[in-house]
C-alpha cells in the first residue's frame, strides 16, 4: 500500500501555471464536471428554452415566428447565433441525460468498478459529443 | 465524527438521509420517460413536422397531465441541482442565500410560464 501510494505523484501547494497544464482529468472526472457545467447551463437558459417550447406550440403564427428565428433571426440576435445556442443546449441535454442513466445503471446494479467507471465515461462522452454532431449537422443544413 | 443530531447537530443547508438523492433520481427518471415517448412521437410520424403535428403531440389530454407532472418534476431537480453547486463553491452564507433565493425565484417564474403555455394548448 505504502509503496503504490509513493509512486503516484503527490500534489501540494498546486501551481496553476505548472501543476494545472498537466494534471489530466480522469473520464469519469470529465463526464462529473461536464454533467455539472450542462446543468447549470440549461438553469441559466430555461427561459428561451420555454420560450422555444411557447413560439412553437403556441399558434401557427408564433410557429413562424419560431422557424424564422433560426432561419433569419430575431431582433438583433441573427439565426446562426440561435443555432449555436440551441446545439449547447442539445449537447447539454444529451450530455445530462446520458450521464444520469450512467448514474441510474450504476445504482440499480451496483456496477462501481473502476473499469466500468472509466469505459462507461468513455461511451458517454462518445455518445453525447457523436449525437450532437449528427444533430447539428441537421440544424446547419449539411444534410 | 461530527455530530448530525439533537442541539449540536451542524446545519449545512442540506437535508440529511435519502430523500433528495431519491428525489433527484425518481425525477430524473420521469423527465427522462416524457423525453422517450416526445421522441418516439416526433419518429413515428410520417412526412414532415409542421405546426399541426408537433402541437398535437402536447395537445391530448393524457400528455398535458404527464407534461404538468414532469414540468413540477423538473423544478424540483433544478432545484437540487443547483443547491448542490450553490453549496459546493460558494460560501459566504449571504450570498449563498441570495443565490438560493435567485433560484427559486427563477425556477418558480418559469413553471408558471411553461404550465401558462400548456394549458391554453
Amino acid at each position: 500500500m505504502s509503496e503504490l501510494r509513493n509512486n503516484k505523484p503527490e500534489f501540494r501547494n498546486i501551481n496553476a501555471f505548472v501543476d494545472l497544464p498537466t494534471y489530466r482529468l480522469p473520464p469519469a472526472g470529465w463526464v462529473s464536471i461536464l454533467h455539472r457545467v450542462s446543468g447549470a447551463f440549461m438553469f441559466l437558459l430555461l427561459p428561451f428554452i420555454i420560450w422555444l417550447f411557447d413560439t412553437s406550440v403556441s399558434s401557427e403564427i408564433s410557429f413562424y415566428k419560431f422557424v424564422s428565428a433560426f432561419n433569419i433571426g430575431i431582433g438583433f440576435i441573427p439565426g446562426f447565433i440561435i443555432k449555436l445556442i440551441s446545439l449547447g443546449l442539445i449537447w447539454a441535454f444529451l450530455h445530462h441525460l446520458i450521464a444520469g442513466l450512467r448514474h441510474l445503471y450504476m445504482d440499480a446494479t451496483h456496477s462501481v468498478t473502476k473499469e466500468f467507471g472509466r469505459s462507461s465515461a468513455l461511451f458517454v462522452l462518445f455518445l453525447s459529443i457523436g449525437l450532437t454532431l449528427v444533430l447539428g449537422a441537421k440544424l446547419f443544413g449539411l444534410y | 465524527m461530527s455530530v448530525n443530531f439533537g442541539s449540536k447537530r451542524i446545519v449545512v443547508g442540506a437535508h440529511y438521509g435519502l430523500r433528495d438523492w431519491l428525489a433527484q433520481r425518481v425525477t430524473a427518471a420521469l423527465i427522462a420517460l416524457l423525453t422517450a415517448l416526445i421522441l418516439v412521437q416526433i419518429i413515428f410520424t410520417s412526412g414532415e413536422i409542421g405546426y399541426d403535428k408537433w402541437a398535437s403531440i402536447f395537445s391530448s389530454q393524457w400528455m398535458k397531465a404527464l407534461t404538468f407532472a414532469t414540468i413540477i418534476a423538473l423544478i424540483y431537480h433544478v432545484w437540487v441541482g443547483m443547491r448542490d453547486i450553490w453549496m459546493d463553491y460558494v460560501k459566504p452564507t449571504g450570498t449563498r442565500l441570495l443565490l438560493q433565493i435567485f433560484t427559486i425565484v427563477w425556477l418558480l417564474a418559469c413553471a408558471g410560464w411553461a404550465i401558462q403555455v400548456l394549458w391554453r394548448l
